[in-house]
């Protein structure tokens, strides 16, 4: 019985992998050979999939990409025993683009079945939960804080001071909140880790729990992920079969459980207070701070609000102790971060490394360039509010205070490449076209900002008073910027300025020259 | 997709009731109405309203407030077409232009027959194998404008 390992990721499920997997199963049983189908998350090599991997006796060998077209020629060359094949690519953990990373987050993902709770276990799981119940709350916060780790999610707030705030509130009951609406553009780490980890969030969110003293726990997951949502779901139920989940946490003496919720196609409920109104069952409208959630979040309880990533890294922090995790990254930016390089790049994925690479080598050595072939002219980091950083900035380290000093953010680890068609003006109208439609309409800034910015990009395209309006839209970017309620507004021109600064001849070129 | 049914009082009142038990309920309600009935109508905002004890403005707030509830029911199919930037890298707003020009509608339009409506989404998370969509809930990727076409007419059963 050889075993075949084929992702069942959305990124491979949409290059036809269900359909690689029917006919391999098909080949198979014609020709008589016994194999077993394990469905897995991805390795991240999007540009691989369908990557189809058979265990051998020197390890597992991969093939990509694979096409159903592909399955025949495969078997002819010995599929089942690492033979030789154009689309062969040797062990895939070998492969240039993986031999290069440091997976900790990601250490299962791709390799697991990603609901099998043996695989989990046999692959180092649970062992972080088994220590945080041995060490008690104290020190799991004492342990989370010295390892550096900083929200994932894009503010990159210390991770260890926001849980003490926390456990510290006085209060009847508490409440983890894990932000899985990973709504920025050229992200997907999380649907990634839960879709091919999933048990590696119910730990971590155990781990908090027990932390500060929380029974219920929500991931509110965003409704574009419907194949996330339904593997976290089926991971729920397996944890709470098992006790992971429950009255009594694995023996602990904690109750702790999970709900998953649905969110409902609005951007801003990304933004924490904007998602716990949304929890509550309201519209999705950003709450002032203070108070700040830690104090009063849900239901007006102390809440611990963290991105997938930061709760699927404590697990490994708790295990291996804060000051493994802290062993890696620069200045005050520790661990690894899981960049998602996308857009138009020629080895597109998940790539997680240590901080401290820079733009170029990101964007040049590991991805490959443009998939077009031609230049790179641009890059956005950071998500839809993330500035846009032309090639003489490749050499900023990512790191985020080296990109905040240079007008940028490395927000949630996305970064999206463009080569040299594209229309700088166009992507800085559209910044203000996405923070109009997605505004929630609660501060003035962001509400009206957005849409007089539109128009005001719109007058510099056409030409009409170029320079009086550029200078609008510098002003109008300063109030929105220093205004705003929330990283909506306040971001949003990040990369309309970026835009306008690095790339001014995409601006009414004509009109320019003419003044 | 699933068809949806068609309005049922009887049945709406029995969804609200399951869910209005949990904390923070009126999501998981409008969800379910929506799984049910294919969308959330006005004839829904009262139920919800009295079982949860707000006021009928406060539902319809929050019904419109999200992308994803719809007032009327969608076309036959629907086509989540990505409109986020790194699907914009790689030639989206193009493909998305030619596909409502050939079927003549809008963004969140439905074709005359009734048979598709098409969506913008900001980002399915796809985005290292873009352009992508998502069609009746299955994900397509690497799109151009043959494949796109060609899905679609397989769903419609063309």
């Amino acid at each position: 019985m050889t075993r075949i390992f084929i992702p069942k990721d959305v990124a491979a499920l949409a290059v036809g992998a269900n359909k690689v997997a029917a006919k391999i199963a098909a080949e198979a049983s014609t020709r008589g050979q016994a194999i077993e189908i394990i469905r897995t998350g991805s390795r991240g090599m999007h540009f691989l999939e369908t990557l189809v991997e058979v265990e051998t006796g020197e390890g597992r060998i991969g093939y990509g990409p694979v096409a159903a077209v592909d399955v025949a020629s495969l078997f002819d060359a010995g599929l089942l025993s690492g033979g030789a094949h154009p689309l062969r690519i040797g062990r895939p953990e070998e492969h240039p683009f993986m031999a290069r990373q440091t997976r900790l987050t990601f250490a299962r993902c791709g390799i697991v079945d990603p609901l099998s709770l043996a695989d989990y276990e046999a692959h180092g799981g649970w062992r972080g939960l088994s220590r945080a119940i041995e060490i008690g709350p104290a020190a799991i916060i004492a342990e989370v804080t010295k390892s550096g780790l900083r929200g994932r999610g894009g503010a990159g707030f210390p991770t260890g001071i926001k849980w003490k705030t926390v456990a510290d509130a006085p209060a009847d009951r508490r409440y983890v909140v894990c932000n899985f609406d990973e709504g920025d553009s050229g992200t997907f780490a999380d649907r990634m880790i839960v879709e091919g980890d999933p048990f590696s969030l119910i730990e971590g969110m155990a781990i908090c729990a027990i932390a500060i003293g929380a029974a219920k726990g929500y991931v509110y997951c965003r409704s574009e992920y419907p194949h996330a949502a339904k593997t976290f779901a089926e991971a729920l139920e397996i944890a709470r079969a098992a006790g992971y989940l429950g009255a009594d946490v694995r023996g602990s003496g904690h109750a702790f459980d999970i709900e998953l919720r649905m969110g409902a196609g609005a951007y801003v409920c990304g933004e924490e207070t904007a998602l716990l109104e949304s929890l509550e069952g309201r519209r999705g409208i950003v709450r002032a701070k203070p108070p700040l959630p830690a104090h009063k979040g849900l239901f007006e309880r102390p809440t611990v609000v963290n991105n997938v990533l930061s709760f699927v890294a404590t697990p490994l922090i708790l295990d291996r102790g804060g000051e493994f995790y802290a062993g890696f990254g620069m200045g005050r930016s520790r661990g690894t971060m899981p960049l998602q390089i996308a857009g138009n790049v020629r080895y597109g994925g998940l790539f997680e490394v240590a901080f401290g690479l820079t733009l170029g080598e990101i964007v040049e050595e590991i991805g490959g360039g443009a998939a077009s072939g031609r230049p790179v002219r641009a890059v956005q980091c950071g998500g839809p509010l993330g500035a846009y950083f032309p090639p003489s900035l490749f050499d900023t380290p990512f790191d985020y205070e080296a990109f905040a000093a240079r007008d940028g953010l490395i927000g949630h680890g996305g970064l999206v490449i463009f080569d040299d068609t594209v229309d700088m003006a166009k992507m800085a109208r559209f910044a203000m076209e996405f923070c109009a439609i997605e505004s929630c309409g609660k501060c003035t800034p962001c509400r009206i900002g957005s849409t007089r910015g539109v128009e005001v990009v719109d007058h510099v395209i056409e030409g009409v008073k170029v320079a009086e309006n550029l200078a609008l839209l510098e002003d109008l970017c300063q109030t929105m910027k220093f205004g705003s309620l929330c990283a909506l507004g306040g971001f949003a021109p990040y990369p309309v300025l970026s835009a306008l600064h690095h790339f001014k001849e995409d601006f009414a070129p004509r009109a320019l020259a003419a003044e | 997709m699933l068809e949806a049914s068609p309005w049922n009082a009887e049945r709406a009142q029995e969804i609200v009731t399951k869910h209005a038990g949990l904390e923070g309920p009126m999501l998981p309600i409008l969800h379910a109405l929506q799984e049910e009935f294919g969308h959330v109508g006005e004839s829904a905002v009262p139920l919800i309203a009295s079982a949860l004890n707000l006021s009928r403005a406060e539902v319809h707030g929050v019904v419109s407030f999200y992308h994803d509830f719809r007032h009327e029911p969608a076309g036959r199919r629907v086509l989540k077409l990505c409109r986020g930037e790194a699907c914009q890298s790689m030639g989206s707003e193009a493909l998305a232009q030619s596909l409502l020009g050939r079927l003549g509608v809008e963004w969140g339009g439905t074709t005359r027959d009734g048979e598709l409506t098409v969506e913008p989404v900001y980002c399915l998370g796809l985005c290292a194998s873009s352009p992508s969509a998502l069609l009746d809930g299955e994900p397509l990727a690497r799109l151009t404008a043959a494949t796109l076409a060609e899905a679609i007419d397989e769903a419609r059963g063309l």
